[in-house]
């Protein structure tokens, strides 16, 4: 089996190509990436002369081909929670994101924090998946945050990376024995950074609009104290450390201070909604926006942007949190929080690029190259040999968003009706070649 | 006459017209209830629940009341929170409750922005009676009138508000309300109850009750929610009185005309002594009787919208 996308605007940050290109597919692993002798020459005969009018080509004229989008902070909810998502759903969402290769969190029912359950959502990913899934397993047992929970082995049954996501670990000396133990399989360990008793159950960003809304905030520090913490603790142990989400100003300038040290193994990651929206999106008690680490100020917005420019923010991930409609449409203080974010990402992140805040080579490098380095996957890059994932966006193509149309069950978005521009048309996974709309 | 809105969510949504439409109104009511008929016809034909998810006596009383002097039909609705959690969501009760007919509803929960959740999915009025700590827009709209009747313009009053403003919906309201019609208005109390980022809303912050209560005309003292002890925002309510009860030496330092409210229920001894609550600056039972005609003019001025 051949296919052969032609004449794209090829970007691949780990071959250093951002130029026109074909790409000659074989048996579901990429063959080459033929470039051209002039770079960016008009129709030219490409290197090898492959024939074009051959069955199995995608014109790729206009449209931007990369590796398939790497989301290393996904939850698909399955197993548990199957009336907010499923690994059949939440995969399905991804491709029609461009996304093919998620990771997912391990806060489900029974939560991720042994091998049983870990080859229990590998096998259904095997059977319903519609890209690849790579579970991140939980850093303690129950995700309490007492115990260490039997990592090494969750990593032997395929975990890239352990979490206690949606909680922190709340006890320093916990963190740090993780940190030090996760030397042993050299898989991150990926922070949800909160101090819950700082954030004293707030449920959106503390200011003024918090005490004009009434509803009790989350000052900026519950985030930034766990971020320095556990730069601190990785400092200390020499573990690898991925902290979650970041969603500050404080925050950014944490890590940017800690990256220029160079004395810990830091990377760190922030999600379309950091970038593109502040806590204004909460007004009129907006459920919605609703989300954990909280929308923050206008400050917060263009520090994360500023983050993201200068390789402070290494990666960019949707922390994909789907609900169902009846846990949304209710008091603003008991609505869970999270944003359904799969099909939203790539049109949201390509602003970053028409604002001139990253290049599309540095957008794919956020997007599939570093999160696939961060978690060790053979992901995010079109080297001989590698399979063929494939993300081909149209960056002219303007479209509204749809909630009610999203292949995710998770309709919880704040981005609903919002106009966006550059669009995936085409993810090419496990095989399959999807044809989006 | 009547609101522009069909609801009454909270002061931060009226124009300062509204409020003295409102306050106007109430002034006409507060006659009719010194007469020996106090009841009038106005709504009659009409039903007002009030669907209370949070104890409440004296105002649901005040708004049971306002509704049965304007003849209305008055069905009261009181769910305990830790029932509605288990079981019916609040937009299925509020339904239900619509589609009996009811014209208002009257809501009182311990959820910032519930008065709000249900004027966007319901065809009734929804009065809010007091949303977490959000609003409780009645009390401020009969505080003010209160204010009004006793010293006649509310424009360039200098007044305090004493006590939890960070917890009190009471506080917020007075404060969107008191600005609007340009009072100005200092907080006392904790720190640690009177976030900084509140003098964004332009008003005065003080820890110290001898400079806040400097010249004041009007002194607000808040209710010291018990159930806020030992949560670390005060160390004890002797402390609390010590720092910032409302004792007559205190109020020596305001105007020598100054008046004092308290929107109830008391704690005497905690935020505010027997001499002062008892006292002639005090107007805490003309305040009951207040809420009564504010009510009234609350309820008659959005029925006007529905017509």
């Amino acid at each position: 089996m051949k296919l052969l996308i032609k004449n794209g605007h090829v970007i691949d940050p780990s071959q250093g190509i951002d130029e026109t290109a074909d790409i000659l597919i074989e048996d579901g692993k990429i063959k080459e990436v033929l470039r051209r002798k002039e770079p960016a020459g008009g129709m030219k005969e490409n290197e090898s002369g492959i024939k074009t009018q051959e069955r199995g080509v995608i014109n790729a004229a206009g449209l931007i081909v990369m590796p398939g989008l790497v989301d290393m902070h996904v939850h698909l909810r399955e197993p548990g929670f199957e009336y907010k998502e499923t690994i059949k759903t939440g995969t399905g969402a991804a491709i029609r994101g461009g996304i093919t290769s998620v990771c997912c969190m391990p806060n489900t029912d029974p939560v991720n924090d042994n091998s049983s359950i870990t080859q229990f959502i590998l096998k259904k990913a095997a059977m319903e998946g519609s890209c690849n899934i790579y579970p991140v397993g939980c850093i303690t047992k129950g995700q309490k945050g007492r115990e260490l929970a039997e990592m090494t082995m969750m990593y032997e049954a395929g975990c890239v990376a352990f979490s206690d996501d949606g909680r922190p670990v709340a006890d320093s000396l916990m963190m740090r024995r993780a940190l030090e133990y996760s030397r042993v399989f050299d898989a991150p360990i990926i922070s949800h950074c909160e101090d819950l008793m700082l954030a004293a159950r707030g449920v959106m960003n503390e200011g003024l609009l918090s005490a004009l809304l009434g509803l009790k905030g989350i000052p900026a520090q519950a985030e930034e104290i766990m971020v320095a913490r556990d730069i601190a603790l990785a400092e200390l142990t020499g573990g690898r450390l991925h902290l979650a989400h970041v969603s500050t100003k404080g925050s950014v300038e944490l890590i940017r201070a800690a990256k220029k040290r160079g004395v810990a193994a830091v990377s760190a990651e922030t999600c379309p909604h950091y970038f593109s929206i502040t806590e204004e999106a909460v007004r009129g008690y907006n459920t919605n926006a609703k989300v954990n680490p909280p929308l923050r100020g206008r400050a917060d917005v263009e520090a994360i942007k500023k983050g993201l420019a200068d390789g402070t923010i290494d990666v960019i991930v949707t922390d994909h949190a789907p609900h169902h409609m009846d846990e949304k449409v209710r008091e603003f203080d008991l609505a869970p929080p999270g944003i359904s974010g799969l099909e939203t990402s790539v049109g949201l992140s390509m602003k970053l690029v028409d604002e001139g805040v990253l290049t599309l080579k540095q957008l794919v490098g956020k997007m599939a190259l570093n999160p696939a380095g961060i978690v060790g996957i053979r992901k995010g890059s079109m080297k001989p040999g590698y399979d063929a994932d494939i993300c081909i966006i149209d960056p002219e193509r303007e479209y509204r968003v749809d909630a009610a149309g999203f292949s995710s069950k998770g309709r919880n978005t704040p981005f609903d009706k919002w106009d966006l521009k550059g669009m995936p048309v085409i993810t090419i996974c496990k095989g399959v070649v999807n044809e989006l709309s | 006459m009547s609101l522009k809105s069909r609801d009454l969510i909270g002061i931060k949504e009226l124009e300062p017209g509204d409020i003295e439409l409102v306050l106007d109104t109430a002034a006409g009511f507060k006659d009719i209830l010194g007469r020996d008929i106090k009841k009038v016809p106005a709504l009659r034909g009409r039903t007002v629940v009030n669907l209370f998810y949070e104890p409440s006596t004296r105002t649901r009383t005040s708004f049971e009341l306002a509704a049965k002097r304007l003849s209305t039909d008055v069905i009261n609705f009181s769910v305990s929170t830790s029932s509605v959690v288990k079981g019916e969501t609040l937009r299925d009760t509020a339904m239900n409750i619509q589609a009996l007919g009811a014209d208002f509803i009257i809501v009182r929960h311990s959820c910032a922005g519930t008065a709000h959740f249900l004027a966007k999915n319901l065809n009734a009025s929804v009065i809010n009676a007091g949303d977490g700590t959000n609003e409780h827009p009645t009390q401020a709209l009969l505080d003010l009138f209160t204010i009004k009747e006793a010293k006649g313009d509310i424009r360039g009053l200098n007044v305090a508000i004493v006590g939890d403003i960070l917890h009190s919906r009471v506080a917020k309201s007075n404060i969107y309300a008191l600005k609007k019609l340009g009072a100005d208005v200092r907080l006392i109390g904790p720190p640690t109850l009177i976030p900084a980022y509140m003098k964004e809303l332009g008003v005065g912050l003080y820890t110290d009750m001898n400079e806040g209560l400097k010249d004041v005309d009007i002194i607000m003292t808040l209710r010291i929610q018990m159930e806020r002890q030992g949560k670390g925002f005060f160390p004890s309510t002797d402390e609390y009185f010590r720092n910032w009860g409302l004792t007559l030496e205190r109020i020596s330092r305001a105007k020598k005309d100054v008046i004092v409210l308290h929107p109830g229920p008391m704690n005497r001894g905690v935020e505010i002594s027997s001499d002062v609550a008892d006292g002639k600056m005090s107007v805490i039972i003309e305040q009951v009787t207040n809420g009564l005609a504010v009510r009234m003019a609350v309820l008659y001025l959005l029925s006007g919208v529905k017509a």
